[in-house]
């Protein structure tokens, strides 16, 4: 089944006085469970397909369906609970709410959803330790490492078992030990939950870990890589 | 609403992200409820006490009269004094007391000066517990009986008269016939009053003596009747009013003397007035704290939206940011103004500043008066006016795009 299909994605945008092609006649598909980079060099039109798979962007023309339903028609209020059921992002930075602790972090998606306390409590213990963060539960963003914040970040978007992760350059703000740490630990859990993963990035390193690249150039697909991870 | 829990506790703790943010406006706050309800007990302490000593004077909480007194309060317009089912009604325990007067205007003389006045007939022991004379009286006697030939006079008066007490005065009026009535009476008793018209303008005597001066039998001008509350008076006036039947009129006390009535209306408005400009003051810092930590949480706020919290979870988040605020402010604010308003329960002398007051009514000692009505308009008003200020800049941050905002440098 396909997690996720673009058709004809075209969207552009103003930059100042200037027009910028974002998305060019895009057409995409993506298997469930599958492990995709985006790759493209800055302003390729990456970030701006995930936002638009992400419903946090609409195309100019074109459909995006996500498990079987279209998104690029709904209002901001359905997209909004799209983003809060089936989706989970990790973002570059400002990923976490500063006045919530690690667990509290990792709770918020679930919370917002409605799940009762102790479910909550039980599955972001558990997410925790799974991204070995077990005992940091209480401890403010201000109080963890950037590599230990983006592991919250990633908690946090797979706890509510959503059908799909983005993650936006993920690593680019780590150190190169702390981005191979937090690539292993996506596949780890690609593995593990069976959600399709989609990064966007233009990091080598990152790439290499995926069995799927897309590159892209000026709003284009240009280039699909099926291959094995490394 | 999903996440109210979460909504609450992010709107607690960014609260206190910004400590001296917050306790800088929470002063403000706390100041300004404090100056709304203080002075407001302050102004009600005044009004109060100038309405308790205008309606002890004379007025009573309810009066009847006839119909005509009050256009023409001579001695043409007098009733008969109450009896059969008025009388039952005026023992009830809702009457605390009541009394006849005959009451007509007139002129006093004295060996030096003449000056026109009002003659009050009473019944000294049924005025003794409705009106202010009988304490009053600082030098000499109060009234004995209804037969008293002496008379009970103001000390400015006397002292205009330039005559005193066991002296002799004349006082003439008109009798029922439109003939001249006059009678030599002696000053037996002189009051003081906090308020100077009352000592320069009324004159009182046994009520049958001024009875017999005009020729009017036992008719009595008035009766003033007392009850428990100033403030409720309604239940009182109807009580009367049917009992005393159509041919007399039965009035409250704010219809008999309207400036008193008026001045109570006055200060209802005046109060409302006076909290939502202290409220308008507070309200600019409010807003400037919430656009600031609006400001300063924009990237936070586009998260948010984008992990999938809905506009009206952000804008009810920020509104329970300044809703927390202001319950903080009024309950600090509330206890403060009851910790500063009940050690002056005594009274606070004024008469330092307030000079002449007593020519308007008011007191020189000054009483608050904390009333629940009061703190309940000044708490709604600043929680719901604070509501609709924290409107705005909650509906900026709820309309965030979330791309925007978690990009925004």
């Amino acid at each position: 089944m396909k997690s996720v299909r673009c058709i004809d994605l075209c969207k552009t945008y103003r930059q100042g006085e200037v027009e910028v092609i974002g998305l060019d006649h895009v057409n995409l598909e993506l298997e469930e469970g599958g492990f995709v980079c985006l790759s493209a060099p800055s302003g390729g039109g990456k970030t701006t397909l995930l936002n638009a798979i992400g419903g946090l962007d609409t195309p100019d023309s074109g459909e995006i369906w996500l498990t079987g339903d279209r998104i690029d028609n709904l209002k901001k209020s359905e997209l909004a609970k799209l983003r809060l059921h089936q989706i989970g992002f990790v973002f570059q930075a400002y990923n976490l709410i500063p006045v919530l602790t690690a667990r509290e972090n990792v709770e918020f998606v679930m919370e917002v959803q409605g799940v009762p306390a102790e479910v909550r409590r039980q599955r972001s213990l558990e997410i925790l330790e799974e991204v070995g963060l077990a005992g940091l539960g209480d401890r403010r963003p201000a109080q963890m490492s950037g590599g230990q914040q983006q592991r919250v970040a990633v908690a946090r978007a797979i706890v509510s078992q959503p059908a799909l992760v983005l993650a936006d350059e993920p690593t680019a703000n780590l150190d190169s030990q702390t981005a191979e740490h937090l690539m292993e630990l996506f596949v780890e859990l690609n593995e593990h939950h069976q959600t399709t993963f989609v990064i966007a990035t233009h990091d080598q390193r990152v790439m290499g870990y995926a069995r799927r690249v897309i590159r892209m150039l000026d709003g284009r697909i240009v280039g699909d890589d099926r291959r094995e991870a490394a | 609403m999903g996440g109210l829990q979460i909504i609450l506790r992010l709107a607690w703790r960014n609260l206190w992200r910004n400590h001296r943010r917050t306790l800088i406006m929470l002063a403000a706050i706390v100041v300004g409820v404090w100056a709304m309800i203080f002075m407001t007990a302050l102004m009600r302490g005044m009004v109060d006490d100038m309405v308790k000593d205008g309606v002890s004077v004379l007025p009573g909480h309810v009066q009847i009269h006839h119909s005509a007194f009050r256009d023409d309060p001579t001695i043409s317009n007098v009733i008969a004094p109450p009896d059969g089912a008025l009388l039952e009604v005026l023992g009830r325990p809702e009457i605390v007391g009541w009394a006849t007067r005959v009451r007509v205007p007139a002129v006093i003389s004295s060996e030096r000066d003449t000056r026109g006045v009002t003659l009050v007939g009473i019944e000294p022991d049924r005025e003794r517990g409705i009106s202010f004379v009988a304490d009053d009286v600082t030098e000499g006697r109060f009234l004995e009986s209804r037969d008293d030939r002496g008379l009970v006079v103001g000390r400015k008066l006397v002292e205009k008269l330039e005559t005193g007490l066991g002296k002799r005065v004349v006082i003439m009026s008109q009798d029922q016939e439109n003939e001249i009535a006059d009678r030599g009476f002696r000053i037996v008793g002189i009051f003081d009053s906090k308020l100077a018209q009352y000592e320069e303008g009324y004159v009182f005597g046994g009520e049958s003596a001024i009875q017999d001066l005009l020729g009017v039998g036992d008719a009595v001008s008035e009766v003033a009747i007392l009850g428990h509350d100033y403030r409720d008076v309604d239940g009182l006036l109807s009580m009367v009013a049917g009992a005393a039947g159509s041919d007399v009129e039965v009035l409250p006390w704010y219809e008999l003397d309207s400036y008193l009535g008026s001045m109570l209306a006055v200060m209802d408005g005046f109060v409302v007035v006076w909290i939502v400009v202290v409220f308008l003051a507070i309200s600019f810092g409010l807003i400037n704290t919430l656009v600031m930590a609006v400001f300063e949480r924009v990237r936070e706020i586009g998260l948010m939206l984008a992990l999938g919290m809905t506009p009206r979870n952000i804008l009810s988040q920020i509104v329970a940011e300044a809703v927390l605020l202001l319950v903080i402010g009024l309950a600090i604010g509330n206890l403060a103004a009851w910790a500063s308003i009940e050690p002056l329960k005594g009274g606070i002398d004024v008469s330092i500043v307030g000079e002449g007051m007593e020519y308007f009514g008011a007191a020189s000692v000054l009483y608050p008066a904390l009333y629940l009505k009061d703190v309940v308009l000044a708490n709604v008003i600043v929680i719901v006016l604070g509501f609709l200020a924290s409107l705005s800049p909650a509906w900026r941050a709820s309309r965030y795009d979330p791309i925007r905002a978690i990009t925004k440098v």
